[in-house]
């Protein structure tokens, strides 16, 4: 087995490192970049046997069980122990889910061009682990047209430019089930759906077993099989408990709609980034809205939709 | 207290001493222990990156164990039928031993669990009560709990017998009888639990089958038997313990039955993936042919097959069955056979291809395959341990001071 193979989840080294080249280039000097290095490294250090760092974490409740006062505790230890780690003044939120919202996805299989911006701007926007694994919460699959079998399907293209001839692409992410075989899985409820639709993790209550990940039909969960490597001037602090917030290894984590946005109104970071239109989000509650407008509109479906789990994630040719 | 300390001191005695082979055998276990638990260290201070799996293939050769060895657990059932229920003679001074290999087996089960974890320490989330259970709905909740009732109960009952015997009295029957008769069910449970694990879920086409909790039942007969069959013959050669042929014999018997079963129902899963020919043949494609250029698993399932397929020829001949030397051979091939099935055989396919079509390929890395070294031995360990406390006991060389048989 090559040594490529072991640093990799589901990313392709190449694009990996071609993407690194790219931010060099964008970063034009290149001593800011080799100062980032050195944080970097000095940031990603093993955190050695345990990842705990008090017996007030380590004796933390569910969040679903904290009451008010300790989800303040809570937050605010967080939020002094990642300002220290990071060196910058990160928030913490739990903005709770706003009454009758529904959220929902849609997109347009017609306009995706497979840039996989939306790939970066979520590993940029939440938080993710950079490299040994890097972890993506979107997988973007190149399909041959006239075919929509996966097995068939390529996510390490890498061809000069996109999108290619005779080809068409297929983003996938965490599809939000209404009934989340992953949330059935989970022997102790450290993942569930919230009131809004997002299906969440408590990064602190969840014990590694994995067997969500077992359960998911879209390979929409990630795990930290190392101290997740995020380098400190790419750290995102506006963060929320449920969502971007940094992560520890042997934990379990994925797409939250962003929920730190979100729930404050803004669109998802691959919503906003999508160069073509080819994402859109909203309530589908909201009679306005614009994925309510799709829903009743657009011939719309859902992948894998004969397992029952009823994504909240569309999918359409606009 | 002053009979419980005289107890163990006795057994601390027992344990302590014992012949030279003896002393090899627990210092080699004690050796693979060691190198076990020291690459177990630096998994705790790397995480689980240190081992071959990936978000691909989440879970590896430590499950794939665990699945193994419920199997192992769950045949000791297999001796408390004969022996308590129809009172058949020669296997009922033994079945004890069955028992004690279930614990020992139950004990392995938990530690490939528990050091398959991302947060080990945080087991407490599950102890109802202090954490949280999803039970009943989750399957892994369901596994915890009978796993660990069936753990106490193999430890409960021989235990008791054990301490009856050890003041030269009788079980009382009236007591352990709702305990025996309940652990037949609870052995039938821990591997039909452990298999609707896998069953639940449609995202993997390949567990998805409603065959795979018979099939785990008629592979866990064969297994546990095979391992029981050359301990047995081990033990009667070592201790002064009295095991009949007829007894060994009668449990080859039951294993050639249950791989004859087993095999049939293989022969069922891949006519039903080959002939209906859908995107759930995929995984079984990797796993008996290789699937674009991935064929990792190919020449261990085939070895699988034919190690299988040979044991089971032996084992339903009755001359060769009762030949000790072909005996044998067949329970290795077996015990060997099984543990590729439902080991990498059962788990990796599960996971290959990905549900959105990727095939990458697992390996296990030296830290993981020392890490499961080092659970068997420990297993081991505490089989011999207990034997080297039990066979005293019921052979009535160990008895409480005053009591001793001559």
């Amino acid at each position: 087995m090559s040594k490529d193979k072991k640093t990799v989840t589901t990313v392709n080294p190449r694009t990996a490192s071609r993407r690194k080249f790219m931010k060099g280039l964008a970063g034009t000097a290149i001593g800011a970049t080799l100062a980032g290095k050195a944080m970097a490294s000095a940031n990603s250090k093993k955190s050695g046997f345990l990842t705990i760092h008090s017996l007030e974490e380590y004796l933390q409740k569910n969040y679903r069980e904290m009451t008010k006062e300790e989800k303040a505790q809570v937050l605010a230890r967080m939020e002094k122990e990642y300002s220290e780690r990071y060196g910058k003044d990160v928030k913490v939120k739990d903005t709770e889910p706003i009454d009758g919202v529904k959220f929902t996805y849609a997109l347009d299989l017609n306009r995706c061009i497979g840039c996989r911006r939306c790939v970066y701007a979520c590993v940029d926007e939440n938080n993710q682990s950079r490299e040994n694994p890097q972890v993506h919460y979107i997988k973007v699959l190149q399909f041959e047209n006239g075919t929509m079998d996966f097995e068939e399907s390529n996510r390490y293209y890498d061809p000069e430019m996109v999108p290619e001839e005779g080809k068409y692409y297929m983003p996938v992410q965490c599809q939000h089930c209404e009934k989340a075989p992953c949330v059935k899985a989970c022997p102790i409820k450290a993942t569930w759906t919230e009131d809004d639709g997002i299906v969440v993790v408590d990064y602190n209550w969840c014990i590694g077993c994995r067997y969500c990940m077992a359960a998911c039909p879209y390979e929409g969960r990630s795990f930290n099989w190392g101290d997740p490597h995020l380098p400190a001037e790419e750290m995102n602090p506006n963060t929320h408990y449920l969502g971007n917030r940094p992560r520890m290894r042997g934990v379990v984590e994925k797409c939250t709609f962003c929920i730190q946005r979100s729930r404050e109104g803004r669109y998802p970071a691959c919503v906003e980034v999508c160069p073509v239109g080819a994402r859109k989000f909203g309530d589908m509650n909201d009679p306005t809205s614009e994925v309510r407008y799709i829903f009743e509109h657009k011939r719309v479906f859902r992948i894998k939709e004969d397992l029952l789990t009823e994504p909240k994630f569309f999918y359409f040719f606009g | 207290m002053a009979n419980f300390m005289e107890f163990f001191v006795g057994t601390v005695k027992l344990v302590f001493v014992g012949s030279k082979r003896y002393y090899a055998w627990m210092a080699f276990l004690i050796l693979l222990a060691a190198i076990g638990l020291t690459a177990w260290t630096q998994q705790l201070s790397d995480g689980l990156i240190v081992t071959g799996m990936r978000d691909p293939v989440s879970w590896g050769i430590y499950i794939g164990n665990f699945t193994f060895l419920v199997g192992v657990a769950a045949a000791a059932v297999l001796l408390v039928i004969p022996a308590y229920i129809y009172k058949w003679g020669p296997i009922k001074e033994i079945v004890l031993l069955g028992e004690l290999l279930a614990v020992s087996a139950i004990c392995m089960c938990l530690m490939f669990v528990t050091f398959d974890l991302g947060h080990p320490e945080r087991f407490w989330h599950l102890v109802p009560g202090l954490g949280i259970f999803n039970f009943p709905v989750s399957m892994l909740s369901w596994d915890v709990v009978v796993l660990n009732m069936y753990l106490a109960l193999n430890l409960c009952v021989p235990v008791y017998i054990l301490w009856k015997a050890y003041h030269n009295e009788h079980p009382n029957y009236k007591i352990l009888w709702p305990f025996i008769i309940f652990s037949v069910p609870a052995a039938v449970s821990i591997h039909t639990v452990t298999a609707f694990l896998y069953s639940a879920f449609p995202a993997r086409a390949f567990w998805n089958a409603s065959i795979l909790a018979p099939r785990f039942i008629a592979s866990a007969f064969c297994s546990g038997p095979s391992f029981i069959i050359i301990a047995f013959q081990i033990i009667r050669s070592t201790t002064k313990i009295k095991i009949k042929d007829e007894a060994i014999f009668k449990l080859g018997e039951i294993i050639a039955y249950a791989m004859g079963i087993n095999l049939f129902l293989l022969i069922s899963e891949v006519f039903k993936e080959y002939y209906s020919h859908t995107v759930h043949l995929a995984p079984m494609e990797y796993l008996f042919q290789g699937l674009h250029g991935h064929d990792g698993l190919v020449p261990l399932i085939w070895t699988a097959i034919a190690l299988n397929v040979t044991a089971f020829i032996i084992m339903i001949v009755p001359k060769l069955r009762k030949n000790f030397k072909f005996l044998n051979l067949a329970c290795v091939m077996m015990f060997i056979g099984v543990w590729i099935e439902k080991g990498p055989g059962l788990i990796i396919p599960g996971f290959t291809p990905t549900p959105l079509g990727e095939v990458w390929e697992y390996a296990p890395t030296t830290a993981e395959v020392l890490i499961s070294m080092g659970i068997w031995a420990i297993g081991l360990i505490i089989f011999t341990l207990l034997l080297k406390v039990a066979i005293p006991i019921e052979t009535g060389e160990f008895r409480k001071p005053g009591l001793e048989k001559k």
